[in-house]
């Protein structure tokens, strides 16, 4: 630690993946040019939203007279509300996500971690404050936030062989973003869900999957093992599995997007041969939805 | 080894491993096929899913038989297995490989080296060292033994020669040591073989080794009654036999080629047989060579020589001032019965013995000046035929009589006699019988043959020997005397109709044929040639191929008559000073006989059972099979997937076998019908073409001008063309063509030469090709420009006469429109056609000159006129002509000049015929 040669090879170590993705990351976000993130209702902020007639109770200072002058009556003018809010990151970082089928597609947790910190970019830029859910990296706003969440994102490994979503620590009435595969036991994901909602936090649901995973294109004697080892299977023809496999991962689908119903959360399936940007918009789209 | 029927296996302790076939059964089926490990996420989701069947777990049985099989093949191939393997004992001691290399070995000489090979094979395999001796040709010196593979490497160097061996027995006696010998015989007995069998007794065993094929000799062919006899022995008496003997010779065309055939039968027991081959003598003047058709010795070639040459006969009449009637002439009806058989010599005595003919002809020539006597007689000596006729004059001289001259066969009496004339007594006296020594004998004797006058001879002792024919009366009509080499033959009658009616008849012919074919005879005698040397122009080989003889030594003329062919005489044909002998390996006496061995050879075949190692085959087959399995098993494994499926399917394409003549003889038939369908196409109406340059843009301009063409031909004439058609001038008949438009490019590749041949055809046969360089702009000025170039290249293998500019009054400004200019999208550049004769001249008072009868076959310019005729299919105007209505007018020029151009290759000088129209109506009297 005292030697200054090493320790700064270590930091430039620390940083080599960071400036890549966070450039990715912004790269992506980029592509999506955006208003500012108004709340649709009269309130404190810098946007105009409104003229309205001057009520009773009403401060005399409030009254816009530019807009006054102009007829008899007395006009206030309205700012929209612009109030920041708390979005919480939670990337599946287990063994399963580190899958990918053909060395031109990036593993599942590469797109996931794309994806959040783009998202990420476009939350802070609206101003937003951005975190990771559980308690290491609560939501904060500004680009020192990103480089943190990038710095997190990256290093953040999960020794399990499924991940299941972090509730803890989630301000109330906030908003989660969960990317994950969704693949392991649904229970976690399903509590975690369940008392983000009693707390009042919605958000998205992005399941990242590789297209090996919903093509099963297998055939033949095969064990199959989980990413970490610790789970297999094995099957004498591949090929016979394919309609039942198909059917349980759908099943797995229709499960996940009947929980995001039951809990206003929304959900979509990217799949890691597709762009990020279609993700991304969605994505975006979709948290404006969750109020 | 183990042998089993005609398979020997040399390592038979490994077929034991065939028992474990089926314990390797049980385990191929019992391992089912390796898993893949696969990492997969949504393995969470496979957990509890059961297969559906257990079937796969076991090998499929095909893939069982397959490895199974593969497995066999392997087993049996380490195994060493041999087809038709060597049961021989395996001798010791060098061994002498002996064939007699004569002709009669030729006809199966590759077997004869497969069976030397064979036992030098084994000899090699047993550690014997050998030595292969050829009787015709033997090694001086010891027998060269040594290792067996050397030999069998100069094998194929050997070849038979054709003549027997000579000293064969001397030779073997000298042998010395103890060899075995395997000695390949060739069929034929000689006096030689019991001794050399002997000699070879004392070395050592010996097998005999003969083929049971006849063989067949071709002597040399003889002139007899007319026709070619030709003759055959053969060596084995039994059994019928056809044969086809085929006449080679040179064709007018010095071409050689097979001129006559016939066919030639041995009776059942006989071991000679004859056959007569008729031919005109032009033909048999030709031949050079008899042989047996299909069978390749030696023996079966007989080379001709002078014998069945064409005579030069010279025909000298004493008569020569008497003018006039030709059926008087004392040569006509020599000529006449001679010109058909033989090369006519006239002219003076002198002259006609420097030729040196075959036969001289005198008629009625009583007396020659003494130089020419002794001349004329010195020729007959050297072999000639003096045929003499006699007449008024040869009557009435009396120098002849006297003393013998040697050209007269016989005394002759003053006066001669008249017999049945108007102031005679008697009847005209007719011929009798020919005696049987006569040349003339079994010529049949005529009824009308009569004979009014006649000279006679003296009476004398030799006179009845002389004579060769005589009248009813007995009277000599024909009497010869020889001389020397030659002979003097005197008809006692005129060579014309005047004496008797002889020469009218066809006798006469046959005693001339008769008389002229005796001149030589076939097979000089030993005694003639003493003295004489020979040397050989083209020699036989042991095959019955007739080659080159080289620089052979010449040889005296003694022994070419008397000796079988030698090493240093080899059948073929020799020339000597006037004429060519040919030595045959076949002369007119010899015979042919088996070999008789005795009792204690066996005599065997030359059937050769080589070993055929199977091991080879066997191990690339299993090799083959386990590929296939390995495919086979990536298949069900679900791994034959992506590029590997790709890799697998064209490895099965390649090693599919003769995939790719199948689909030659598919297209084959296609591209007849296509070659038909062109050339209904070309011809069902008149279709106007363009050549195909390759150039995209110029091909389509050029058929959208020739289009546009046709358009304005429907529409202003009476000529319809059809679709107008590109030619590839590579594979399209042209001959479908009026008119051929040929825009040049630089870059377009020269025709072929077969191509040019159809091109200078079609030129010489009345088509036309119009040449555009399309690019008058350029070479308006003068400058030479890189299409002009490149149609010179083009031009010059075609067959194009000499052009000029095309003048003023050429037929093509009057064809349909009256036009002096010929512009296309450009508009001044010259055009040239075939150049006027220069005999032209214009006549006074006509417009045109009256130029040549035929259509030029090019015209030569460079006004891209296929741009200016170009149209769409709506038939608007493709490609814009110079501006505004000069432009459109130039157009119109444009198409007349087509027009025109077809109007000429279509019809010719029609309108050149136009200029006689003031001079018919000046006649007519207007």
């Amino acid at each position: 630690m005292s030697d200054p040669v090493a320790l700064r090879s270590r930091a430039e170590a620390l940083a080599a993946p960071l400036p890549p993705l966070l450039a990715g990351a912004r790269h992506l976000a980029a592509s999506v040019i955006l208003g500012a993130h108004g709340r649709r209702r009269a309130g404190q902020g810098d946007e105009f939203w409104q003229y309205r007639p001057l009520v009773a109770g009403d401060e005399s200072r409030a009254i816009d007279w530019r807009r006054s002058g102009r007829s008899d009556a007395h006009f206030v003018r309205q700012k929209e509300w612009q109030a920041a809010q708390s979005v919480s990151l939670w990337v599946d970082a287990s063994a399963a996500m580190g899958f990918a089928s053909d060395a031109r597609l990036p593993p599942k947790r590469d797109r996931a971690v794309e994806l959040a910190l783009a998202l990420a970019i476009l939350l802070v830029r609206a101003g937003e404050r951005v975190g990771l859910s559980g308690r290491t990296l609560p939501p904060r706003g500004g680009e020192v936030q990103l480089l943190r969440l990038a710095q997190a994102l990256e290093t953040a490994r999960d020794r399990g062989e499924y991940g299941a979503p972090e509730a803890r620590a989630m301000p109330s009435r906030s908003r989660a973003v969960f990317l994950s595969d969704f693949l392991g036991d649904i229970g976690p994901a399903r509590d975690a869900l369940t008392s983000a909602a009693d707390r009042g936090v919605s958000g998205v649901l992005i399941q990242v999957l590789d297209p090996q995973e919903e093509a099963f294109p297998f055939d033949g004697r095969t064990i199959f093992e989980s990413m970490g080892g610790g789970i297999r299977h094995e099957t004498l023809k591949a090929r016979d599995l394919r309609g039942r496999y198909l059917d349980r991962l759908a099943a797995r689908k229709a499960e996940l997007a009947d929980l995001a119903r039951a809990t206003g959360w929304q959900y979509s399936t990217h799949h890691t041969d597709h762009p990020a940007s279609t993700a991304l918009l969605w994505a975006h789209a979709a948290l404006e939805r969750v109020v | 080894m183990l042998v089993l029927g005609p398979l020997g296996f040399t390592a038979p302790w490994l077929l034991a491993g065939l028992v474990a076939l089926p314990v390797l059964w049980i385990l191929l089926r019992a391992v089912p096929p390796a898993p893949i490990r696969r990492r997969f996420p949504g393995v969470a989701l496979l957990l509890g899913l059961a297969d559906d069947e257990q079937q796969s777990d076991r090998t499929p049985w095909w893939l069982l038989v397959l490895r199974s099989v593969a497995v066999a093949l392997l087993i049996l191939g380490f195994a060493g297995p041999v087809l038709n393997p060597d049961t021989r004992e395996p001798g010791s001691g060098p061994l002498l490989v002996l064939m007699d290399g004569t002709w009669a070995d030729a006809r199966d000489w590759p077997r004869r080296l497969d069976r030397a090979r064979q036992a030098l094979d084994e000899a090699e395999r047993d550690g014997r060292p050998a030595a292969v001796v050829l009787l015709t040709a033997r090694p001086e010196g010891d027998l060269p033994f040594r290792a067996a593979q050397s030999w069998s490497a100069q094998l194929a160097g050997l070849t038979p020669s054709p003549w027997a061996p000579r000293d064969a027995a001397a030779w073997a006696g000298g042998l010395s040591g103890r060899f075995d010998t395997i000695w390949l015989s060739d069929g034929l007995d000689y006096d030689w073989r019991a001794p050399v069998l002997a000699a070879l007794e004392d070395r050592g065993a010996v097998r005999v080794f003969e083929s049971p094929r006849p063989i067949y000799g071709l002597r040399p062919a003889a002139f007899e009654d007319g026709a070619i006899a030709l003759s055959a022995t053969r060596a084995k008496g039994a059994g019928a036999a056809g044969l086809r003997i085929a006449a080679h010779g040179l064709d007018p065309n010095g071409v050689e080629r097979e001129l006559a055939t016939t066919d030639l039968t041995f009776e059942d027991g006989a071991t000679e047989a004859e056959t007569a081959l008729s031919l005109p003598p032009e033909l048999r003047n030709r031949i050079t060579r008899f042989e047996i058709a299909g069978s390749r010795s030696a023996a079966a070639v007989s080379l001709t020589d002078d014998a069945l040459k064409r005579r030069e006969v010279a025909l000298i009449a004493g008569r020569d001032d008497r003018e006039g009637l030709q059926l008087l002439s004392p040569t006509h009806y020599l000529e006449r019965a001679l010109a058909p058989v033989a090369d006519l010599l006239g002219g003076s005595l002198d002259d006609v013995l420097l030729a040196n003919p075959d036969a001289i002809v005198l008629a009625d020539v009583a007396t020659l000046p003494g130089a020419q006597a002794d001349a004329l007689a010195d020729w007959v000596r050297d072999g000639g035929l003096l045929v003499r006729f006699a007449g008024p004059r040869l009557a009435a001289s009396d120098s002849t009589r006297g003393d013998a001259d040697p050209l007269m066969p016989v005394d002759l009496r003053a006066g001669g006699r008249s017999v049945g004339g108007a102031m005679s007594w008697g009847e005209p006296k007719r011929l009798s019988a020919f005696p049987e020594a006569s040349p003339f004998a079994g010529l049949p004797v005529p009824d009308d043959v009569t004979v009014n006058a006649q000279v006679l001879a003296q009476p004398g002792p030799a006179l009845s020997e002389r004579t060769i024919a005589s009248l009813a009366d007995g009277t000599p009509l024909v009497t010869r005397a020889r001389l020397g080499d030659g002979q003097v033959v005197l008809f006692h009658v005129t060579a014309n109709a005047e004496w008797s009616s002889l020469p009218l008849s066809g006798l006469f012919v046959s005693m001339l044929e008769r008389l002229a074919v005796s001149t030589r005879p076939a097979r000089p005698e030993a005694g003639e040639l003493d003295g004489t040397t020979w040397v050989a122009d083209s020699r036989l080989t042991a095959f019955g191929r007739v080659e080159d003889a080289g620089t052979l030594p010449g040889v005296p003329g003694a022994r070419l008559a008397g000796e079988a062919p030698g090493p240093d005489m080899p059948p073929g044909l020799y020339a000597g000073e006037d004429r060519r002998i040919a030595l045959n390996v076949i002369g007119p006496d010899t015979r042919l006989a088996r070999t008789g061995w005795p009792a204690r050879i066996a005599v065997e075949g030359l059937a050769t059972t080589r070993e055929t190692p199977l091991g080879g085959p066997l191990l690339s087959l299993a090799v083959l099979l386990l590929a296939l399995d390995v495919l086979a098993a990536l298949w069900l494994a679900g791994r034959l997937t992506g590029p590997r499926a790709a890799a697998a399917v064209l490895a099965l394409a390649l090693a599919w076998p003769g995939a790719d003549p199948a689909l030659a003889q598919q297209t084959a038939p296609g591209a007849v019908a296509t070659d038909e369908s062109f050339a209904v196409e070309a011809t069902a109406e008149v279709t106007l073409a363009h050549v195909v340059t390759g150039d995209a843009d110029v091909d389509r301009v050029a058929r959208a001008g020739l289009l546009g063409l046709g358009r304005t031909l429907a529409r202003r004439t009476s000529v319809e063309p059809a679709e107008p058609i590109g030619v590839d001038l590579e594979t399209d008949e042209l001959a479908f063509f009026p008119l051929l438009y040929w825009p040049v490019t630089v870059d377009q590749p020269m025709p072929s030469d077969a191509a040019y041949a159809r091109l200078n055809a079609y030129l010489r046969t009345g088509g036309m090709i119009l040449f555009d360089t399309r690019d008058a702009d350029l070479s308006a000025s003068g400058g030479t420009t890189p299409a002009g170039r490149k149609l010179q290249d083009l031009a010059r293998p075609l067959d194009i006469p000499p052009l000029e500019p095309i003048p003023g009054d050429h037929v093509l400004t009057r064809t349909f429109y009256l036009l002096q200019e010929f512009p296309g999208r450009f508009p001044t550049g010259p055009i040239w056609v075939e150049a006027a004769p220069p005999d032209a001249v214009q006549v006074e008072g006509m417009p045109f000159r009256d130029l040549n009868d035929n259509v030029t076959p090019v015209v030569i310019g460079g006004n891209d006129w296929a741009s200016a005729w170009a149209v769409d299919e709506t038939g608007r105007a493709l490609l814009p002509v110079g501006r505004g209505y000069a432009g459109e007018r130039q157009r119109e020029i444009a198409y007349r000049f087509g027009v025109n151009l077809v109007m000429h290759v279509l019809t010719g000088n029609y309108k050149s015929d136009q200029v006689h129209v003031p001079a018919l109506l000046d006649r007519l009297g207007n």
